[in-house]
């Protein structure tokens, strides 16, 4: 809501200075967003006059004008058409700064001719869209003095955002009412008028309550449109809007003094009496905008005998529109209702100053009032005479007595108020407040929709006191305890984990493009969003893969050739609360380690077993089986489970996926779900006690020859079952490919008894019985 | 050759062997089975007692004399040799080290960690919802009227609607947690939430995606004096000045009344909003079964990726969300064990 110092003064009779008036509007919880002086950056351009304006030797369409500045006679080149001899015009001298490029004015010479200033459009000093020509100023302008100065541009221009709860204030006056509570100025009464009609209103009217509860009219009749007084257009175009013509700028006015919308017809252009009702599926309508709508059911229009002539309370229709030639017209002044207004504008994309109010909530008493304010208005600015006044129903009724209990300021806002201080706030906001001391019944006033509790109240007393007078209060008892439950702050243990392991975490969407979502399993219908931002954020994401791997190929393509990068966020397989899962997901890419290169560490490709040890990071425990989701290389991906309950998954990636992807390979990735895993021990629990043997260990290593596809892990069992009680451990330390479908495994046995030194013989006997087992689980032999 | 001469001579000798191996032959050649003192020693036994007696004496003291020249000595040369070895053995301390492990933590998790952190130890423990959520609980339960525009100001992403025809949204804060808790527990309530959230609107300011964390406390007494109070220690303790100016200016939000932005003076030039705030509307205890006559409390709301901007100085919000290595690299922190 844009306004003007001088504007806010029309209605409130103030001394403080600016800065004093802004932080009470931030106080009050009008923000300020934005305060301006256009005139500023306008100050240099003067009033110049065209002396003399000749064609340019060179060039036709230039002119070569002899330019009198009020102090000296300059020559200036000039290319707008309308530059001619006598005229006034806005005159930028070197030096200046031209406000729409931002450049500094030079001397020129234009096609050997010298040019000591320029004449300016609008558009160059950003006051409209217009650089058709020059700005044409009034002959009666005077010569040398600053064009923003005479325009009236010299104003303070402040934009406030006002919340959807203040409608009262997207009028001036709405808002002076508010400073004025605070203390900061006084609010000057408004004029009343009451306007005796001098013939009784021609136009039949016709208003179905549902459509609207309240509707005034009247006819003026013989009134001259045309250009509004200067003071008028000056007003409405320093808070930017257009100057139309008396008539609309009359209705403008209101909305942005009073919040009050109001709309008028061409009478002659009516055809018969008007009709307020609720439109009909499929009727058309074109506005003022000069755009046909297609309405649907339960807007409320006004039609007369040639159909819908407005889509009341949003915007009006062209065939009624008024112009110069209107002699005839018919003021409405009404109270649509917000619901229906908002859902009526947003179904047909239609912004307006009207429809903007009336969603937010016009005061239903000012309907009669600004019908009354508007005629005095037109009947001053366009002469003619009034009618008498058409009505249909009557302000909806208002807002409920709330009762109040003053002490809820300190026991609610933190901030003790006496109630003579409070009931004095209230009333200078427009309340009625009855009773005393401990107790207040207060009513509301008509144009606060806002106020049904008293909550609602406390807060208007407190912004008016102002919150800074809310003092600090610290709590005492703080509950003990960690704010995260096990399962919650495992997310930051496993992020801590995986950085510690080399990976960087990153943040992606939860959605993505459907296409790269399908090769990690079928999306449902239902994870499919209604209004996606775009095709490429389209579905909840099913796998945190298609994000990572899109993040691989980003650094791939910025040269980074060995990448570790992880993700700790929720995946979807349904629309439902237990949908919702919670993953570690990774992804390892090109070398490894994941370093610029190192003098002493070769760098090599990475591997499942990198990703596998990610995963045995975050859990140890559960059961490998060498299967694995369709996006993984089946011969080289797992699963870990624990009983029937799948944990997370790891392997080499799919050659297809990488393909889809366009990333480089070796990609090798984990998946882990982070809710599935067992929650860690209580730290208390006590471990059983820990016995060390007295007696050496003796190592013994053995290498098995065994087919390819025995997996290692069977025969380590096998090892460590010969002899549970003997053979305390066993490592893997050698895996050599033989070929023809052989290979040998090499492991390191560890052989220890708790109460004595083992004897050779003892020895051997474990090692047969090693060397048995093994060929039993795995039809292994040594080498 | 008297004894004293023996002895001079034979300490002159050690003084001057150079290396090891000189001392071990100057050893043997002095105390040897054929050394000159062991041979003067074995000649004792021809003597008549009273010369063994005082010859034998005097032998000792020279013995004791270059047994002690001898081991200091060889100390001497041992230190020499180590240092002149350790003078040899040099390596480029200059050389990179080993790799080790050096991974990231996105800034956005450090950033909700240290929020957590906070306000832990304020009492709060942390709740969740999901992030497709009913409409109900991200609209309706929170006091939004239909057709309100505050609703429409929220810039709503919809799924199909669910099996019972409720709408589903993507939150649009966290806020339906609030509806959530208080639903599932009884006062008194002191909950954080941080999480996801979700709005239809990308450009330079705002992301599809971000982050939201939301505070709630409900019981008999808090006001919004202790509302005031818990957010400058947040802040304070966020920022890490113990002096951050803070401004409460009235707000509107459906689900608060009193309600209120919060604005934090930024290095001494400017008020930065930084989080919606107020006392929890009566309509919202009331949607969630808590007597508004009762009880009442606290609501707070603030974007994680606003106060993570402002903390780090980083520029660009879309960046968080860009996977570019070299911008994590810098922007990240390294882990830390916990406890």
């Amino acid at each position: 809501m844009k306004f003007t110092v001088s504007w806010l003064k029309d209605h409130l009779e103030a001394e403080a200075p600016l800065e004093a008036i802004l932080e009470k509007l931030n106080s009050l919880g009008l923000v300020v967003d934005k305060v301006e002086n256009k005139a500023e950056p306008l100050a240099p351009f003067t009033i110049c006059e065209v002396v003399e304006a000749e064609k340019h030797p060179n060039a036709d369409r230039l002119k070569v004008c002899r330019v009198n500045t009020g102090h000296d006679v300059i020559q200036v080149v000039c290319g707008a058409p309308n530059a001619h001899k006598g005229m006034k015009a806005v005159l930028a001298r070197p030096g200046v700064v031209i406000p729409s490029t931002q450049q500094v004015l030079k001397v020129g010479k234009v096609r050997d001719v010298e040019s000591f200033g320029m004449m300016c459009s609008a558009q160059e000093l950003l006051l409209g869209d217009v650089s058709e020509g020059i700005i044409e100023v009034d002959p009666t302008a005077p010569l040398g003095e600053s064009y923003a100065k005479w325009a009236g541009l010299d104003e303070i221009l402040i934009d406030i955002d006002i919340t959807p709860n203040r409608g009262d204030c997207l009028g001036v006056y709405g808002i002076a009412r508010d400073l004025a509570a605070t203390g900061i100025g006084t609010l000057k009464p408004l004029k009343q008028s009451a306007i005796k009609g001098t013939f009784s209103c021609p136009v039949a009217l016709m208003v179905d309550p549902d459509a609207c509860p309240y509707f005034t009219g009247r006819v003026i009749r013989g009134v001259k449109n045309g250009p509004s007084p200067e003071w008028l257009q000056k007003k409405l175009q320093a808070i930017g809007l257009k100057s139309i013509s008396a008539l609309v700028d009359v209705t403008n006015y209101f909305a942005y003094d009073r919040a009050r919308p109001l709309h008028v017809f061409d009478a002659d252009k009516l055809t018969g009496g008007l009709t307020v009702r609720l439109s009909r599926p499929g009727e058309t309508f074109v506005a003022l905008d000069g755009k046909a709508y297609t309405l649907s059911e339960d807007m409320t229009v006004i039609e007369d005998d040639s159909g819908v002539i407005s889509l009341a309370g949003v915007m009006g229709g062209q065939s009624t529109g008024c112009d110069d030639s209107t002699h005839t017209v018919f003021l409405e002044s009404a109270f649509f209702d917000p619901i229906r207004t908002a859902i009526t504008g947003r179904n047909l994309g239609i912004i307006s100053d009207s429809r903007f109010r009336f969603e937010r909530g016009v005061d239903p008493e000012s309907t009669l009032p600004g019908l009354e304010a508007a005629t005095q208005m037109i009947l001053d600015l366009c002469g003619g005479e009034a009618s008498d006044v058409v009505s249909a129903g009557s302000s909806p009724e208002g807002a409920q007595p709330i009762i109040f209990h003053p002490s809820r300021c300190e026991s609610l806002g933190g901030m003790q108020v006496a109630p003579v201080r409070v009931v004095e706030i209230l009333k200078a906001l427009g309340f009625q407040v009855k009773g005393q001391g401990e107790k207040f019944e207060v009513l509301p006033p008509s144009w606060r929709f806002d106020i049904e509790h008293e909550a609602d109240l406390v807060e208007e007393v407190l912004r008016v006191e102002g919150y800074d007078k809310i003092a600090s209060l610290s709590y005492g008892v703080r509950p003990e305890g960690k704010p995260l439950l096990p399962l919650q702050e495992r997310r930051f243990i496993v992020r801590d984990k995986l950085a510690g392991r080399g990976l960087i975490e990153t943040v992606t969407w939860s959605f993505m493009a459907k296409k790269e979502a399908e090769f990690f399993g079928k999306v449902p219908e239902s994870l499919v969003l209604m209004n996606p931002i775009s095709q490429d954020l389209e579905v909840m994401r099913p796998s945190l893969l298609p994000n990572l791997l899109k993040a691989v190929l980003f650094n791939q393509n910025r040269g980074i050739d060995s990448i570790g990068l992880f993700e700790v966020g929720p995946q979807y397989s349904a629309a439902t609360s237990d949908g919702q899962y919670m993953m570690a997901t990774g992804v390892r890419a090109g070398t490894f380690p994941i370093f610029p290169g190192n003098w002493c560490e070769k760098k090599r490709p990475v591997d499942i077993y990198d990703v596998k040890a990610d995963v045995c990071a975050i859990i140890l425990g559960g059961t490998w089986e060498p299967i694995a989701p369709s996006w993984y290389h089946p011969g080289r991906s797992a699963t870990l489970k624990l009983g029937p309950q799948v944990l997370g998954y790891f392997g080499e990636l799919h050659p297809r996926i990488l393909k889809a992807f366009d990333v480089k390979g070796p990609v090798v990735s984990f998946e882990v779900f982070l809710d599935r895993l067992p929650l860690p021990k209580k730290k208390t629990t006590t471990k059983p006690k820990l016995i060390l043997s007295p007696y050496q260990a003796v190592e013994r290593d053995f290498a098995f020859v065994v087919d390819q596809d025995v997996p290692a892990n069977t025969l380590l069992i096998a090892v460590t079952k010969a002899d549970p009680t003997l053979v305390v451990g066993v490592t893997l330390f050698d895996v050599f490919e033989m070929g023809d479908g052989k290979k040998s495994l090499g492991i390191r046995a560890s052989l220890q008894s708790k109460d004595r030194t083992l004897t050779d013989e003892e020895i051997q006997a474990v090692s047969q019985k090693i060397i048995s087992s093994v060929t039993q689980a795995t039809g292994g032999v040594l080498r | 050759m008297n004894m004293s001469d023996l002895k001079h001579k034979t300490l002159e000798e050690i003084e001057k062997i150079a290396s090891l191996q000189d001392w071990e032959e100057l050893r043997v050649a002095v105390l040897g089975k054929k050394g000159s003192l062991t041979l003067l020693m074995k000649e004792l036994g021809t003597k008549s007692p009273e010369e063994r007696r005082l010859m034998g004496a005097e032998l000792n003291v020279v013995k004791e004399a270059v047994t002690e020249a001898l081991d200091l000595r060889k100390h001497q040369l041992e230190e020499a040799d180590l240092d002149a070895r350790l003078a040899r053995e040099t390596l480029d301390v200059s050389l990179p080290p080993r790799p080790f492990f050096k991974g990231k933590i996105h800034p956005l998790s450090s950033v909700m960690d240290q929020a957590i952190h906070i306000f832990g130890q304020m009492g709060f423990k942390v709740a969740e919802g999901p992030d497709i959520e009913e409409d109900f609980y991200n609209f309706t339960a929170l006091n939004f009227p239909p057709e309100h525009p505050a609703r429409q100001e929220h810039d709503t992403f919809y799924l199909p609607p669910g099996a019972d025809q409720q709408p589903l949204v993507l939150r649009t804060h966290t806020s339906p947690v609030q509806i959530r808790t208080m639903l599932q527990e009884k006062p008194p309530i002191r909950i954080i939430a941080p999480g996801r959230t979700y709005r239809s609107d990308y450009d330079a300011t705002h992301t599809p995606m971000f982050h939201q964390i939301e505070g709630l406390v409900v019981d008999t007494h808090t006001h919004m004096g202790h509302l005031k109070g818990c957010l400058e220690e947040f802040c304070r303790l966020f920022f890490e000045d113990p002096a951050l100016k803070l401004r409460f200016r009235p707000g509107y939000f459906p689900f608060t009344e009193p309600s209120a932005e919060v604005d934090i003076w930024w290095k001494d030039s400017s008020w930065l909003e930084i989080l919606g705030c107020g006392m929890v509307h009566p309509n919202v205890l009331r949607n969630c079964d808590i007597d508004p006559d009762v009880y009442q409390g606290f609501a707070f709301g603030m974007g994680i990726e606003r106060i993570a901007m402002l903390k780090y100085g980083i520029e660009d919000l879309r960046l968080f969300f860009d996977s570019d290595i070299r911008w994590l690299n810098y922007y990240g922190f390294d882990p830390e064990a916990r406890e």
